[in-house]
């Protein structure tokens, strides 16, 4: 049976879309979940996708984490569910304090939109190939917080030169610690500003968000009941 | 009664300002080159209904805490807690 991955549609999202016909093509059965629902239709899986949530309004995510979908949400995690975060899903990972920090306007101030490189710090191991598009997307963390962070192992990707390199002139935002993504102490919330969903489809460019949709796939396969 | 309230919400001390650091680089441009210390943050009024002040203002400074900034990587001040005009 292929497992139910739901995506979640807040007013203002702009990725659900893509998201959607990842999970797709990667094999599993995608849910469209709205942000008024608190059933999340039976999902293995969950994903807050990218875009603009209530207008990026007070602050980023600040408004989707009390959305009805997102209490469901956070039971989800809270049972171990899978989710994953993506751009302003990450943000609202980060406001619901679901995942540690927080995002800052990017330290260029512009928006950013282009394809970069993340290293998986122990997802796969590998350099991907993945774009953002962001303007928020600093990362920052109190000192306690970035000790406890690397102390864990928590830092799921960092923005790399091509050969995987750290270099802070392939950090495109200003990010603490080049920090792109992060997971929980569990292990079963990941939250990335890069886009997984836009670099699936090998007919449309690189496929750096393909590892990605696997490991939520994965997590999402065991928790189906054979 | 209902009381007015000011918050002001801004950016951590410490914490690097990319809109503050952009305005104070673009001051001299200008010819106001004895400008420092420049910080972007927000402004929010509100208007609480409570039975007396000290009601009301525990409620805003919960709701500064809780929704209104990030304790993450914003601070906030409450101005002021006068008598709002019905």
């Amino acid at each position: 049976m292929k497992p139910k991955v739901g995506v979640v549609t807040f007013p203002g999202s702009n990725d659900d879309r893509d998201a959607l016909r990842a999970v797709a093509l990667m094999g599993g059965e995608p849910i469209p979940v709205w942000h008024q629902d608190r059933d999340l239709g039976g999902a293995d899986a969950m994903i807050l996708p990218g875009g603009f949530s209530y207008g990026d309004y007070l602050r980023t995510g600040a408004i989707a984490r009390f959305a009805p979908a997102m209490a469901a949400v956070r039971e989800f995690a809270d049972v171990g569910g899978p989710v994953l975060g993506i751009c302003n899903g990450f943000q609202i990972l980060c406001e619901a304090g679901l995942l540690p920090g927080a995002m800052i306007r990017n330290r260029g101030l512009s928006f950013i939109c282009r394809w970069i490189h993340v290293r998986a710090e122990d997802l796969t191991g590998d350099v991907l190939e993945v774009p953002i598009k962001h303007g928020e997307g600093q990362f920052v963390a109190s000192p306690d917080e970035l000790a406890r962070i690397e102390q864990q192992r928590l830092v799921a990707f960092r923005y790399c030169a091509p050969d995987g390199s750290l270099d802070e002139s392939f950090n495109p935002n200003g990010s603490t610690h080049a920090i792109a993504g992060l997971r929980n102490d569990r292990g079963n919330v990941l939250g990335m500003m890069p886009h997984p969903e836009h670099a699936v489809d090998p007919d449309l460019g690189p496929t750096g968000g393909q590892s990605v949709f696997q490991w939520l796939l994965t997590a999402a396969r065991d928790r189906v009941p054979a | 009664m209902r009381f007015r309230f000011e918050i002001v919400v801004s950016l951590k001390d410490g914490l690097a300002d990319p809109q503050g650091k952009t305005i104070q680089d673009a001051l001299p441009t200008l010819g106001w080159g004895n400008v420092a210390e420049v910080r972007v943050g927000k402004h929010i009024e509100l208007v609480v209904e409570a039975d007396d002040e000290a009601a009301a203002r525990g409620q805003v400074g919960e709701m500064a805490r809780r929704f209104l900034s990030n304790p993450v990587i914003e601070d906030f001040r409450i101005l002021s807690g006068e008598v709002a005009a019905r």
